[in-house]
């Protein structure tokens, strides 16, 4: 077994650390960084509740290796809101009550905002096929899906 | 989930990958790592070496040739394929890689990736035998390519044996394609799924039926004709949870004549 040299910037902040192979990007962000804003929820690559952007791509954070994001740029929910300021997408939430037990909201603000980044124009269908990637277990979807559209131009 | 021991090796050219897979017994290729990680977290593989294939340049990418062939490399994603003018050649490729999962699935998920995974549930590899799609293997003693026919030889099994990568696919020009399955919801895994192409006879092939993509050549495009080739083939196909056997050779039966009839409507 042997570690490895990371340098990976979170949210603008650059970290190096000593990763075992084996260890998750998730587990990495989670328990390494103390960044514990985006969640584990199936571990099997199911729910999106640990979707990070990583070089500008949206990914599932628990089907990729911390030792794989060497060098990357890494987005997660906590790099949202300026201070205080929560952003359009993350306000938009508050507002259309797009949360209730709120586990999978860190995955749907990133899945969200990759897809507002990419078009900020998404259709409905668009919004949905988006979002298809990440499970909301009080089935919230209706009124995330609503959050979405409300800041779609 | 905390996955057992494991070695990690990032070459950056296929000959030092192909050294590095040689060089252990228990090393295997990690691609986008959507099905691999996975399995590895329920123990069902624990490769001693993990082989990462993402910094080869050389495997990613789409080429056109002028004669409409088109050339994947093996670790092109699903999002780079649906975004590719290139593949527009060849519209049923987009069409159904476009389904597959979600999202953050598409954007690591690869071409390669799925065909050599070999899962029966997998849509690329009825597909790929469907539009007789050539792999391109490389190992030691240098490269080799097999048609998608006998590329696929067992559930989880391939050509690609111990020390070697699959760097390619080629795909014939053509446009007269169609594919059609039962999903477990919108997008979700395949119950039972089949691909045609009528570019010349026509080529059928089913998944999930099988543990490799069955592959028919009905006698003409016709519906009565597609329909002896799925009922000539004595399909055996697993039951489970989703589906029994007896309906899922029926499904095998309807998807083939809405692949084939989507193939001839384009035809």
């Amino acid at each position: 077994m042997s570690d490895h040299q990371v340098t990976v910037t979170v949210n603008g902040v650059e970290y190096e650390r000593e990763v075992e192979a084996r260890k998750l990007l998730i587990h990495f962000v989670r328990d390494d960084l103390d960044l514990t804003g985006s969640h584990i929820g199936c571990d099997t690559g199911n729910c999106g509740a640990c979707s990070m952007i990583v070089n500008g791509t949206l990914v599932k954070s628990c089907m990729m290796l911390a030792v794989q994001a060497d060098g990357a740029t890494v987005e997660t929910v906590e790099g949202l809101a300026e201070g205080d300021e929560l952003t359009p997408l993350q306000q938009s939430f508050s507002e259309h009550h797009a949360l209730q037990c709120g586990y999978c909201t860190p995955g749907m603000l990133i899945s969200a905002t990759a897809l507002l980044r990419a078009n900020p124009s998404p259709s409905e269908e668009e919004i949905r096929k988006a979002l298809q990637g990440n499970i909301c277990r009080c089935t919230g979807y209706w009124n995330i899906f609503e959050a979405v559209k409300a800041v779609a131009k | 989930m905390l996955l057992r021991e494991v070695e990690y090796a990032k070459p950056t050219s296929v000959s030092d990958a192909l050294s590095a897979l040689a060089a252990h017994d228990g090393a295997r290729a990690l691609a986008g790592g959507q099905t691999l990680i996975n399995v590895m977290k329920a123990r069902a593989a624990s490769p001693d070496v993990l082989v990462d294939l993402n910094g080869l340049d050389e495997l990613k990418g789409i080429e056109l040739a002028a004669d409409g062939t088109l050339t994947i490399g093996a670790m092109t994603s699903y999002t780079e394929l649906m975004a590719s003018a290139e593949a527009k050649a060849r519209p049923i490729l987009a069409e159904v890689v476009s389904t597959i999962a979600d999202v953050q699935v598409r954007n690591r998920g690869t071409v390669g990736g799925n065909v050599c995974a070999n899962d029966p549930t997998n849509h690329l590899p009825p597909l790929m035998t469907a539009i007789g799609a050539r792999m391109t293997i490389a190992g030691a003693g240098g490269e080799r390519e097999v048609p998608a026919e006998e590329f696929f030889l067992g559930v989880y099994m391939t050509a690609v044996g111990p020390g070697e990568l699959l760097t390619r696919i080629t795909i014939p020009a053509g446009k007269h394609d169609g594919f059609a399955a039962i999903t477990l919801g919108a997008d979700g895994t395949c119950i039972a799924n089949a691909a045609a192409s009528l570019n010349g006879s026509l080529r059928v092939a089913l998944g999930c039926v099988d543990a490799v993509p069955v592959l028919l050549q009905p006698a003409s495009a016709d519906e009565d004709a597609v329909r002896a080739a799925v009922q000539s083939a004595n399909l055996d196909p697993p039951s489970d949870v989703h589906a029994s056997a007896e309906y899922r050779a029926h499904l095998a039966e309807v998807l083939a004549l809405r692949a084939a009839r989507q193939a001839k409507e384009r035809a």
